[in-house]
């Protein structure tokens, strides 16, 4: 399990290389640099443009640039903003708690709702109940997500008031950022009604945010459900007289959970990446956000600092995955 | 009183295209200790009538008989719950493909040790003494290593010796083995047929062996079941029925057999296939392809007595030849 472990830390360093490599070619390739985007309408001298170059070293060869800045990376500097001046490193910090925050409570909710709805669809097979959840995960799937949160908003922040519009959490409350988890520091502030207002604030983006994964789960479960169900060793458990509970939720489901694991790593990463439509409808400050708004201002260190860091979490999503998947099928574990 | 008995067992499959009959009015018995032997070739419903006696058809399977009796209860009248508790333990399966029958994801020892604890109170230190136990009796070397093994390290042998083992686990008193050695190697065959039969002798079990091998049968059997397309065709004592075949369907796969086809060339087929779903004769089942054919064969078969070992045929074969013809002569 350690060789398994080791073999596939070894299979990241290559893929974080070539990461860097397009983060730092692609925001290069667009056409603007972030001085003449910093000087603004007012323009910028000759001279002083060339001297701002070579101060921050744009006036080198791509390759000198890339190295400096890989040398840079290898020691911890992911760089300084060009907009705010702050280190990158600092602004991921703040702002990924709040994406992450989301991210997990989408995709625990697509994952408690998605695998038993697919096992149901799965067992029920043809059956109303089979036909009603897998069109609902049709039109879940295939739904604008931006429409999808404006309905969601008019209905219960507008028409109902259940729930706020935007945001993390009410102006009404103000505490120390802890653990950067809206409903973790709530809770310790101890302030009466911030873990509600938290609580209330996060529902609606989580909701928007988990329904294209808990479509793609509860219609991944249920084929490989389907197909499990059909295999000799679900019919020796049977033959077994284990109770029809038990022979679905150990049997089948345990080898059904093999690609099902793989779809929602996979999901994950994209939640992670900056769920873009949703941290901008409801105003979550995000990385996705973050990102978009570094890419307008041309803010090299940012984005190719901010891309570096978002793939390396979805790289540790995907190794997490990797091991979670060695751990439930022993076959390939070597 | 039979251990097992089953009266008038039909299954019928809905099919896309319609039902279809995969087992029709079969009747069979065994007693305990015995070994009954159900022959024919695929498609004669063998596997099929088991599975259905186990509980273990798909939702599409209509399952009817007039009886189905098992060490004194009739299975038809319990619950899906009471059966669960029968299945298992009183009676158990193991299957055609010992490889893909174990479940890849857990190991060896825990699902031999599952059904320990589902039919009996055992505690887990003697459940994993009596998995080990079970391991040495059907010929596992090294048990306690095997333990924690999962079924991709085990080759097909070895799976189907864990198959035996885990369904020998509550000390059936019916074990069903549906084509045990099909999927294996001869010499590996023989072995496992060797651990069935010891099996047998040392625990009282009675064995329902599926196969189409005949030369099986003659190994194991002490009475023999002929199935064909769904009907029980002959049934006779494993000697008798070698000696001498009533039905022609019978006769023909004994003279199949290489050691008995007398002479040079070609060995001697059955012409033609199992009818399926849509070529289903009006008549006997396997008029199309008898030998021994007539006319009224075309309108039905006539059930013969137990001296002509039940066969299901009109002209029932005594040496070889039909008995009206030896009337005649």
């Amino acid at each position: 399990m350690l060789r398994f472990i080791l073999h596939k830390i070894g299979l990241l360093i290559p893929t974080f290389i070539g990461v860097s490599i397009i983060a730092f070619a692609f925001i290069r390739l667009l056409p603007g640099d972030p001085i003449t985007l910093l000087a603004g309408e007012r323009g910028v001298s000759a001279e002083r443009y060339a001297e701002l170059q070579s101060a921050f070293g744009f006036d080198q060869p791509l390759v000198i640039q890339y190295i400096h800045y890989l040398g840079d990376i290898l020691q911890g500097d992911f760089g300084t903003s060009f907009v705010t001046k702050r280190p990158v490193l600092d602004e991921f910090l703040t702002l990924f708690p709040a994406t992450l925050e989301l991210s997990i409570c989408a995709i625990l909710l697509a994952t408690l709702i998605g695998i038993p709805a697919g096992v149901m669809a799965a067992v029920k097979r043809g059956s109303f109940f089979d036909q009603s959840i897998m069109g609902v995960a049709l039109i879940g799937y295939s739904m604008p997500i931006f429409w999808w949160g404006l309905l969601l908003i008019i209905l219960f922040s507008g028409v109902l008031q259940w729930t706020p519009v935007s945001g993390r959490i009410s102006l009404l409350f103000y505490f120390p950022q802890v653990t950067g988890f809206m409903l973790i520091d709530s809770l310790l502030s101890g302030q009466p009604g911030a873990f509600r207002s938290a609580v209330s604030h996060l529902i609606l983006p989580t909701i928007v945010l988990a329904t294209i994964p808990l479509a793609v789960i509860a219609r991944q479960t249920r084929s490989a459900m389907l197909e499990v169900l059909s295999e000799d060793y679900v019919r020796t458990a049977r033959s077994k007289g284990l109770a029809p509970r038990r022979v679905i939720g150990l049997h089948a489901l345990r080898n059904a959970l093999i690609p099902v694991v793989t779809t929602i790593g996979l999901q994950v990463g994209v939640l992670l990446a900056g769920a873009i439509l949703t941290e901008t409808i409801f105003s979550w400050p995000g990385i996705g956000k973050w990102m978009v708004d570094s890419v307008f201002k041309r803010d090299y260190a940012v984005v190719q600092g901010g891309l570096l860091l978002i793939a390396g979490m979805i790289m540790l999503v995907n190794l997490a995955v990797d091991l979670i998947y060695g751990l439930i099928n022993p076959r390939i574990r070597r | 009183m039979a251990l097992l008995d089953i009266r008038n067992l039909s299954v019928t499959f809905d099919t896309a295209s319609g039902p279809f009959r995969a087992v029709d009015g079969v009747d069979a018995s065994v007693d305990g200790r015995e070994i009954l032997s159900i022959v024919g070739e695929s498609g004669s419903g063998k596997s099929v009538s088991m599975l259905a006696l186990m509980g273990l058809l798909p939702d599409t399977a209509t399952v009817t008989a007039d009886r189905m009796q098992f060490d004194g209860r009739d299975l038809l009248e319990l619950s899906a719950r009471q059966k669960r508790s029968v299945i298992g333990r009183d009676i158990a399966m193991i299957f055609q493909e010992p490889m893909s029958s174990l479940n890849p994801c857990f190991t060896v020892g825990f699902q031999i040790g599952e059904m320990l604890r589902k039919h009996t109170d055992l505690d887990r230190a003697a459940r994993r003494r009596r998995s080990i136990e079970l391991m040495e009796q059907v010929g596992i070397p090294s048990p306690e290593k095997r333990l924690s093994a999962y079924p991709h390290q085990l080759s097909g042998g070895m799976s189907q010796r864990v198959m035996i083992a885990m369904a020998t686990s509550c000390r059936p008193k019916l074990l069903i083995a549906d084509e045990p050695t099909t999927a294996l190697d001869v010499t590996i065959q023989a072995q496992i047929l060797d651990v069935l039969r010891d099996l047998c002798a040392d625990t009282d079990m009675a064995l329902v062996l599926i196969t189409h091998d005949m030369g099986v049968v003659a190994q194991m059997a002490d009475r023999v079941q002929v199935q064909y397309a769904g009907q029980k065709v002959e049934e006779q004592p494993v000697a008798a029925l070698f000696d001498d075949p009533h039905h022609p369907y019978t006769a023909a796969l004994l003279s199949a057999l290489p050691e008995r086809a007398s002479g040079k060339g070609h060995l001697p087929s059955i012409k033609g296939v199992v009818p399926g779903q849509f070529d289903r004769p009006p008549g006997c089942l396997f008029e199309p392809r008898c030998a021994f054919a007539v006319e009224a064969c075309r309108r039905g078969a006539v059930r013969q007595g137990p001296e002509l070992g039940l066969a299901l045929c009109n002209r029932p074969l005594v040496d070889g030849v039909p008995l009206d013809e030896r009337a005649e002569a």
